[in-house]
């Protein structure tokens, strides 16, 4: 078995700045990014890295992409050393961000795209055939001779995707790549990620997200990274499988901030998370439970607590439910 | 090996493409590149009018002013040209190609070039025909080799300066406005660097520009040498060493400095 992506003990420390020890005095003076990651990425996988801001995500990306130097640890992109061989990783590799502003306001589509080219060496007329193509797929065609300071941020954010797909990379890293962006070209970029790996067995896809209904749609296996641990490591399907022994509770209730910790100490609640909306006026609560029978305890708390429930439905295990059970917290929260 | 040069070589073109589309695309950066620099040169030249100073000195002046254009060049658009790279998100993609940051450099210098000497010629033009200088040429391959090595020099300091925004961002930016001025009198842009003393003027002297311009001066003016610091074979001897020496070191001071930005996580984590 080939593996695209290998990582063995990997960890990541950030020594805080100056100012911002002095504001933790009392705190540890180093950020743990990454603790002890271990990964096999197949080649011809889509492998999905699913967590909240902050998780350790960006920072895996970055020290594959070498870019950045892991503390301790192995990390191989394509069997080769990304400490030791950095030149030789950067022949197989790109990188898409989300929300990027890559290139020059003055050159125009075309042009950037074939700029970035040139830094893998394409030969102008293969060069400029896959930007025909890519433009063609990604519906960018009338785009092609506006300059690119003239761009919405969706425009853009598929300049950026084109950009990272023109030389054809073995292995591409997508961090975050449909950040901000509308449905529609949300799901033209993931169509065209699907059909580009598809096309080679050998092409490899790493995508960082904290979408669940992307994550579920693309990756084969994806891995729930939190505080810079991974907690699993599966295909979507089974990771969803594990709950199905649970039931799983969706309440919206009017915007509650207070009183939130003691839901999780009702007797038959396994883990629980909620989110405000305060723009709508709402709080959204979602509980795992050991079995149905609990949910009676639940509202009575709810109401207990002064709060008033708008819906409540039993789901279906989500990724985002996979996300609570092992952290006991939603993805969309900060802390 | 082979493939790795083509892509360099693509890499250099690919980069000086951004630099002369930019400059055909904002024709107003003609105006300013060119109307305003003869302007501030101009107004030495009166200066040393008013004061009555011998004529080659109205020519010393035009020649500074057009070597101080690639100078302002090398400053903003090739040291302190990685702070906006970094802005912008592009120095992460560069880093992340299999090309040399030599080659992006190097794209940049040459596509910075076609600008620059627009200027320095605007400039040295303009003020040959408005305040008739006359150049007397003691040898032109030797006053063309000193342009050359003054240049090559030059960049090779702007590549060393450059590591230090892979780092430093606003830091290494005042850094740079701090040494516009003062090498503007160190180098001797508007007179003869020999007016600063032995000493100062040797210690200038690590700045290509002062040894450039001085030979310039004396292989361009028929009593240039009389003013000259050292002997002009020297100069160019010197000149040779200092390209040497800075393209050397910068290629050194890019391999720590990325090194060091890879290992603090400086070099693209804005967040830190």
């Amino acid at each position: 078995m080939n593996y695209a992506v290998e990582t063995f003990d990997l960890n990541r420390t950030f020594k805080l700045k100056k100012e911002k020890k002095e504001k933790n005095k009392n705190e540890n003076s180093k950020v743990i990014a990454l603790e002890n990651v271990n990964l096999k990425i197949h080649e011809g996988e889509l492998f999905g890295l699913l967590g909240p801001n902050g998780a350790g995500k960006t920072t895996l990306i970055k020290i594959l992409s070498t870019l950045l130097l892991p503390t301790s640890g192995t990390a191989l992109v394509d069997g080769i050393d990304v400490v030791k061989y950095p030149e030789e990783v950067r022949k197989r590799i790109n990188m898409v961000t989300g929300g990027e502003h890559c290139g020059y306001g003055i050159l125009n589509v075309r042009e950037t795209l074939w700029m970035f080219s040139q830094l893998y060496g394409i030969p102008n007329k293969k060069a400029n055939e896959k930007i025909g193509e890519l433009l063609k797929i990604l519906d960018m065609e009338k785009f092609a001779k506006t300059k690119i300071g003239k761009l919405s941020t969706g425009m853009r954010q598929k300049l950026n995707v084109m950009r990272g797909f023109v030389c054809d990379p073995k292995i591409i890293f997508l961090d975050e790549p449909t950040l901000g962006l509308d449905v529609q070209v949300s799901r033209d970029v993931r169509k065209y990620v699907k059909t580009w790996l598809a096309e080679d067995p050998e092409r490899t896809v790493l995508l960082t997200t904290h979408y669940m209904a992307e994550a579920d749609e693309l990756c084969d296996r994806l891995a729930v990274i939190d505080q810079g641990k991974v907690l699993v490591c599966d295909s979507p399907q089974n990771l969803k499988k594990s709950l199905t022994k649970d039931a799983i509770f969706h309440i919206e209730v009017n915007l509650t901030l207070n009183g939130m910790e003691k839901f999780g100490e009702i007797p038959g609640v396994k883990k629980f998370a909620y989110e405000h909306k305060s723009h709508i006026g709402r709080t959204f609560l979602k509980f795992i439970l050991e079995d149905e029978s609990a949910i009676s305890h639940v509202t009575e708390s709810i109401s207990d607590n002064g709060s008033k429930i708008v819906s409540l439905s039993k789901v279906e295990p989500s990724l985002e439910d996979v996300f609570v059970a092992l952290v006991g917290r939603g993805l969309q929260d900060e802390n | 090996m082979k493939t790795d040069l083509k892509t360099n070589i693509k890499a250099v073109i690919a980069r000086a493409y951004v630099r002369v589309v930019a400059a055909n695309r904002e024709p107003s950066w003609w105006l300013t590149e060119t109307l305003l620099p003869v302007l501030s040169t101009a107004a030495y030249v009166y200066v040393y009018k008013a004061l009555k100073a011998p004529e080659e000195y109205t020519g010393f002046v035009i020649l500074g002013g057009t070597m101080s254009a690639y100078w302002v060049m090398v400053l903003w658009s090739m040291a302190a040209q990685f702070y906006w790279e970094k802005e912008m998100g592009n120095l992460d993609l560069y880093m992340i190609a299999p090309i040399s940051r030599m080659s992006i450099l190097l794209g940049m210098a040459s596509g910075g070039v076609l600008l620059t000497t627009t200027r320095a010629f605007a400039i040295f033009l303009a003020g040959s025909l408005i305040f008739k200088v006359s150049f007397s040429i003691i040898s032109f391959p030797k006053l063309l080799a000193v342009f050359i090595l003054t240049l090559v020099g030059l960049y090779g300091l702007g590549m060393l300066f450059s590591s230090l925004f892979l780092l430093y961002g606003r830091e290494a930016w005042h850094g740079v406005t701090l040494l516009q001025e003062p090498v503007h009198l160190l180098s001797g842009f508007f007179f003869p660097v020999r007016s600063l003393g032995f000493g100062v003027a040797l210690g200038a002297s690590l700045i290509p520009l002062t040894l450039g311009l001085d030979a310039m001066r004396q292989l361009a003016f028929k009593t240039g040498a009389k003013s000259g610091f050292i002997n002009v074979n020297l100069e160019i001897i010197a000149l040779v060493i200092l390209c040497i020496l800075f393209l050397v070191l910068s290629k050194y001071a890019w391999d720590f400095m990325e090194r060091l930005g890879k290992k603090e996580g400086r070099l693209s984590l804005r967040w830190q």
